[in-house]
């Protein structure tokens, strides 16, 4: 493209989109950043978004059996509520397929991003960092997917192995 | 109209076991005369003058209720165990006509109960892979462009319990109700988008709900096409069982992502991996696998009247009604079976159908009394067949709950009950 035709093309866009723009409200205001992380909760499959802390699967037990156990039961075996431990192995064949975070989810940020959004669901948003992170931490745990000494945070969480993580297909329609 | 009847004018057979032609029913239509075979049984005094028109009515009222000979119109629902709000409330099909859902019989799903948003603390932010982060308020978004549409949402799990072994005894509102339509009416998000500035490489949104359970859903770039920011349906504002005073609205896409009670849509380059996208609305194949990202919802219909629980009362001439609908386009056409798949009828479609919204069909019926496998089969403007159960279920088995497209069969008895069979 020439010189004159590169500049005129640029400018049809600029004086495209200004036209297209007068004729909003305008009545946005930008949002700073500081408000951005105040509101931004989720964390990304590679770890974006993760904050500071830490914890073991040792602390969070103690989280666990205070804050979760009543909904998911000893060990996180469920009941009332979701089952969160085992299932290895249930997805294929005649038996019903038990869904942990153990046997199908399959990334372990989403964990971290679940449980600080939504749980305990009585009191969402109440836990410390430093707890959610324990807290994932004891559930990979039981899974036995970390080791008792692992410590989970914004750089080991997003590298965790989750069992069934190549067990998806991004759907596309045939017809 | 004074049109003479005779044997001779009898309805001209569209398909096995009764079925007539479409037009039978059509004031004026081919065959418009001689429906009636058992009258029902008229008491005496028919025509006294009822208390009604001797005391003058109700006074008026600020907001108005059905009649309260109407009160079994209701949403059935059911909460996780040690909760109240959380769960889902289905849609009375079986007993609603056209294909409007009242608002308060729309269905609902939450995940942590209905939030008692106040409008003027509600924001709306717009970040992520954008020139400009932005945040508006509700007086903010009113004064953008809105635009009305009529859509239908479905839960994604709707109809689950028809990947069942045996088929579950079940009415229509507990195996269907989780899928209504109504007109919404806001701001079309790519105005609002555009407003911010979408970075090239931006593929995927995050939306997030104000709910207690922060419900959160990735939604691709191309939803946005359609996309509305409602903060009217049917008219009046947003329920807030339907996400007050904003939801997402993506005509066609599974019901969990129209997100509620909206406050936040991040742009990002890939999918966020949400736990709703990933741990639940999946669709587990025999393979062990699970695919992920079925978004729209594939063409579907069921016959709403007869259904389980509205028996036939007595033999003679019927309208089968029922549903379609497509979250990849309009409904073109549906087909009408009363032997189990044998033959099929073509049904008249209530106009105008409308992409991604419930189409209303009809064709009328002879029933003789003996036994009657009744199914409905849609098409859509894609050239999408409905299939049959046991060609979906030779596709992804029986252990997935997500996206049952499949025919849907009500067996007839001799007595006039009415059974959900696989057929």
């Amino acid at each position: 493209m020439s010189m004159p035709s590169c500049i005129f093309a640029a400018a049809t866009v600029f004086l495209l989109s200004t036209a297209a723009h007068a004729e909003m409200p305008d009545l946005w205001r930008p949002a700073t950043p500081e408000e951005i992380a105040a509101w931004d909760i989720s964390i990304g499959p590679d770890g974006a978004g993760l904050p500071s802390g830490n914890g073991s699967p040792q602390q969070g037990e103690a989280v666990y059996a205070a804050k979760c156990l009543p909904c998911h039961g000893e060990k996180g075996s469920g009941k009332p509520n979701d089952q969160l431990v085992g299932g290895l192995g249930t997805l294929t064949g005649n038996q019903p397929a038990v869904k942990t975070v153990g046997s199908f989810w399959p990334y372990a940020t989403t964990l971290f991003d679940y449980v600080r959004r939504a749980m305990p669901f009585d009191t969402p948003r109440s836990l410390s960092n430093d707890e959610v992170y324990a807290v994932c931490a004891y559930i990979l745990r039981l899974n036995d997917i970390i080791d008792e000494s692992a410590v989970m945070n914004a750089q080991t969480l997003p590298k965790v192995q989750m069992p069934n993580r190549d067990g998806f297909i991004p759907f596309s329609r045939q017809k | 109209m004074g049109r003479k009847r005779s044997a001779d004018d009898a309805p001209e057979l569209a398909a096995g076991n009764g079925l007539l032609d479409r037009r039978a029913l059509l004031v004026g239509g081919a065959g418009g005369a001689v429906l009636a075979a058992a009258r029902p049984a008229f008491g005496a005094a028919e025509l006294s003058v009822e208390p009604w028109m001797k005391e003058p009515g109700a006074p008026f009222v600020g907001y108005g209720q059905p009649s309260r000979f109407e009160a079994k119109v209701v949403r059935t629902f059911g909460s996780a165990p040690g909760t109240t709000g959380t769960g889902a409330s289905r849609t009375p099909l079986q007993r609603l006509n056209g294909t409007i859902t009242p608002n308060g019989l729309h269905f609902e799903r939450h995940h942590s109960g209905i939030p008692d948003i106040d409008p003027d603390a509600h924001r709306l932010l717009i970040h992520g892979l954008v020139k400009r982060p932005l945040i508006f308020t509700l007086d903010a978004l009113a004064r953008y462009p809105t635009e009305t549409r009529i859509a239908f949402i479905e839960c994604g799990g709707n109809t689950g319990a028809l990947y069942q072994k045996e088929p579950a005894q079940l009415d229509l509102q507990a195996s269907h109700g989780l899928l209504s339509c109504a007109e919404w009416t806001g701001v079309r998000l790519a105005l609002l988008l555009d407003e911010a500035g979408v970075e090239p490489q931006a593929q995927w949104l995050l939306a997030e709900g104000a709910d207690a359970a922060g419900m959160s859903r990735s939604v691709p770039m191309k939803a946005v096409d359609e996309a509305l920011i409602a903060l009217y349906q049917n008219g009046e504002r947003v329920r807030p069982s339907n996400g007050y005073p904003l939801r997402l609205l993506l005509p066609g896409y599974e019901g969990n992502m129209n997100v509620k009670w909206l406050r936040r849509i991040k742009v990002t380059e890939h999918p966020t991996m949400t736990k709703d996208e990933t741990s639940k609305y999946t669709i587990l194949l025999p393979s062990g696998e699970a695919l992920q990202f079925v978004f729209p919802i594939e063409a579907k219909s069921v016959i709403t009247h007869p259904s389980p629980g509205l028996p036939l009362k007595g033999t003679g001439i019927y309208e089968i009604s029922g549903l379609a609908w497509s979250g990849y386009g309009k409904i073109t056409r549906v087909d009408v079976s009363a032997d189990g798949g044998k033959s099929w009828a073509s049904a008249a479609l209530q106009e105008p159908s409308l992409p991604k919204a419930l189409t209303r069909f009809r064709v009328p019926w002879r029933w003789d009394g003996g036994p009657a496998v009744l199914q409905s089969r849609t098409t859509d403007s894609s050239g999408y067949v409905q299939p049959t159960r046991a060609a979906l279920i030779a596709e992804r088995g029986t252990k997935t709950f997500y996206h049952f497209n499949g025919i849907t069969s009500w067996a007839v008895g001799e007595n006039g009950e009415v059974r959900h069979v696989y057929a």
